[in-house]
């Protein structure tokens, strides 16, 4: 059941993406909420938005959502970024909490460092939403709901695509030790691709350079790999020059954007990206909390709100590119 | 106590009769604290950020800027201690997180009394503190290769422990240990209605502690001793090997205590928890008045350095700024910190020094 309402809620924003834009899920209302909810008049609402952020390329997007949410919806933002420290997220939440915002969108991916503090909005009556990291934690939190991208469901969609393309055997790489998210995508594109798929952990983004030989010496080992997946674009940049240098015919694909990414799928040598649509992540729990605080409505039906897997491959990319330019995508 | 307005430490008692000290006024022997400088630096950024925020100084913000600046402010203290005694600790933020994971790993996969845990977690630390201390000791090197080379191992261990004992990179569900409420209310919980932390306390009396051990008792002399010329306090019979790896040993305790804090409070420890955190231990020390090459500086000024960290930390968030700029704030602020108690203490001392 639980399973089928995630399909519905995926193909609702698989078909949102391929219609062109964002379309807001935002109108299911649900009656169970009524409870001791203060409405309160839009304009004075202040949101705080507490992230493990790295400040990357990546967040800049989610940021970039949450401020023009802000803007289009006359509410005001504190965005505050813990640099992937949870200690400091959690005094963040704290000083948020002090400050006495009227609603919190949190990123989890560490539910036990910030749950005391996530439990002390819930007694001074601020609605949370988590983001990005979090999914299977956001009841347990009590978060009204959870925007994200499930992993596992992106790397399915991944993997089924390989298969339609024809690819026999796959190489998935994990460019970080334990990251959980990491292992959930490979894990989902081993289900949907339904063939062998191997895992390749490397040394990562701190030194892209030792990575990009590591993968080359694995496709020269074995000329069998006929698809590659990278999890991070600058790993996908890469993976694009190893399968180069080892003279394979692998296909590649990889998750998330950046310039170079785009420019891969334009000259072929990336077939696809899967993208989350990070800037969903920003821009919709500031939506979700205003609605909840001005008219007592709830998304996602007890169900994580998805932002993806859209994909970018070559029919799409030249009007991704252009947005990711103006850092929206 | 909201370090902001803590008054300085009562001067050094002018022993009665020494005509050296007879002629020095109230005022300038008050200005020539060390940390005189840090304490009118965080008033300055107190007020401006009280500017920005009324909040600020309200108890509420009080108790987040506070909540901050102890958990810096307790490792700081003893930092600042090892760094008056001529030495440094670069594996001092590290080993907050190796403290953390030993105490999680020992109460949630071994099922240890968390109280059990936190015991073997301390002595753990403190035999690591001693194995830094008799390397620099016994290799002459200076202690901030010694101490590097902890810092990797200690990083690498984290990493590669945790994820053999529990196949994450985390340790959670501390909390799920016997004996976590009784321990968390003393080490990581708070009190009052503001929700002030309780490492503010511990920050507190830690920093009492050390000053008095400092000021008024003769392994402080002797801390001051090795610190500004180890060879001088060899031969007036200062025990310099003692007394330094005493200062690693007691410096890994306070880390690791503070570990143990951060630990309980967030039920939950990660991996790479506590790296890179040693520089705001030692940049606190350096506000607060302590020199880099060691025989200068005070514990309060330490504590005084990790408050004005907290509180630019803090205060960037309150006043709404764009949070790009986060770190470009903290360095101004703290760089504007330094220059004020520089010429502060240049001005109050003369040519004394």
């Amino acid at each position: 059941m639980k399973r089928l309402a995630t399909l519905a809620a995926l193909a609702l924003v698989v078909a949102a993406c391929g219609s062109s834009s964002d379309d807001n899920a935002g109108d299911n209302a649900s009656d169970d909420s009524s409870e001791d909810v203060q409405l309160t008049q839009g304009s004075d609402l202040t949101i705080a938005m507490v992230t493990h952020s790295d400040e990357g390329s990546f967040w800049s997007v989610v940021k970039k959502g949450a401020e023009q949410a802000a803007k289009d919806e006359g509410v005001k933002l504190v965005w505050s970024p813990s640099n992937n420290d949870p200690e400091k997220e959690a005094q963040l939440i704290d000083a948020a909490i002090s400050q006495k915002v009227d609603g919190l969108a949190v990123s989890v991916p560490n539910p036990d460092a910030i749950k005391a503090a996530l439990q002390k909005a819930k007694d001074a009556n601020i609605p949370i939403i988590t983001l990005n990291s979090g999914a299977d934690q956001f009841k347990a939190l009590g978060a009204i709901t959870h925007v994200g991208q499930d992993e596992a469901i992106a790397g399915q969609a991944a993997g089924a695509r390989f298969k339609d393309e024809g690819a026999k055997k796959v190489l998935c790489i994990i460019h970080e030790q334990g990251n959980v998210g990491l292992n959930q995508r490979c894990d989902g594109v081993k289900q949907g691709f339904g063939g062998d798929v191997q895992n390749l952990q490397v040394k990562g983004t701190a030194d892209v350079a030792t990575t990009q030989t590591e993968i080359k010496s694995k496709l020269q080992a074995d000329k069998s790999f006929d698809a590659v997946i990278a999890l991070n674009p600058d790993i996908a940049n890469a993976a694009a020059t190893a399968v180069k240098g080892a003279s394979s015919e692998a296909k590649l694909a990889t998750f998330d954007l950046n310039p170079d990414v785009t420019k891969r799928i334009k000259d072929g040598s990336i077939q696809f990206a899967v993208d989350q649509q990070q800037y969903l992540q920003g821009y919709l729990p500031i939506v979700f909390l205003k609605l909840f605080k001005t008219n007592a409505n709830t998304v996602g039906g007890g169900q994580p709100v998805l932002t993806g897997p859209g994909f970018v491959d070559q029919s799409n990319v030249d009007t991704v590119e252009k947005l990711a330019g103006e850092g929206t995508r | 106590m909201s370090g902001a307005t803590a008054p300085a430490a009562p001067p050094k008692p002018v022993p009665v009769g020494d005509e050296r000290l007879a002629n020095i006024s109230l005022a300038s022997r008050i200005l020539r604290r060390p940390e005189i400088g840090a304490l009118l630096a965080a008033v300055v950024v107190a007020i401006f950020f009280w500017t920005q925020s009324s909040l600020f100084l309200q108890l509420d913000g009080i108790a987040n800027w506070t909540d901050v600046a102890s958990t810096i402010g307790i490792p700081a203290v003893m930092v600042a201690l090892l760094m008056i005694g001529g030495e440094f600790d670069l594996s001092a933020g590290v080993m907050t997180g190796t403290a953390g994971l030993t105490m999680g790993v020992l109460a949630t996969e071994v099922g240890m009394n968390i109280w059990f845990a936190i015991v073997l977690t301390l002595i753990g630390a403190t035999a690591i503190g001693f194995a830094n201390g008799y390397m620099v000791m016994k290799t002459k090197l200076p202690s901030f290769i010694v101490t590097l080379a902890t810092f990797f191992i200690l990083q690498g261990a984290n990493l590669g422990v945790t994820k053999v004992i529990t196949d994450q990179v985390t340790v959670g569900g501390i909390d799920l240990a016997a004996g976590y409420s009784s321990a968390n209310s003393i080490f990581g919980g708070s009190f009052g209605s503001h929700d002030f932390r309780i490492t503010v306390l511990w920050w507190i009396a830690i920093t009492l502690l050390a000053t008095w051990v400092l000021t008024r008792t003769r392994t402080g002399n002797w801390i001051f001793g090795v610190g500004g010329d180890a060879n001088a306090a060899r031969n007036v019979g200062v025990p310099v090997e003692r007394v330094k790896i005493g200062l690693f040993m007691a410096t890994s305790f306070v880390c690791a205590l503070t570990g143990i804090m951060i630990a309980l409070r967030l039920a939950s420890t990660q991996a790479g928890q506590g790296v890179g955190e040693e520089f705001q231990y030692i940049i606190a020390a350096v506000v607060g008045g302590c020199v880099l090459t060691g025989g200068f500086g005070s514990a309060i000024g330490a504590a005084l350095g990790a408050t004005i960290i907290g509180m630019a930390f803090i205060g960037i968030q309150f006043s709404g700024w764009n949070t790009d700029w986060r770190f470009l704030f903290l360095g101004v602020i703290l760089l504007v910190a330094v220059l004020v108690n520089n010429y502060i203490r240049k001005r109050a001392e003369g040519a004394r020094r």
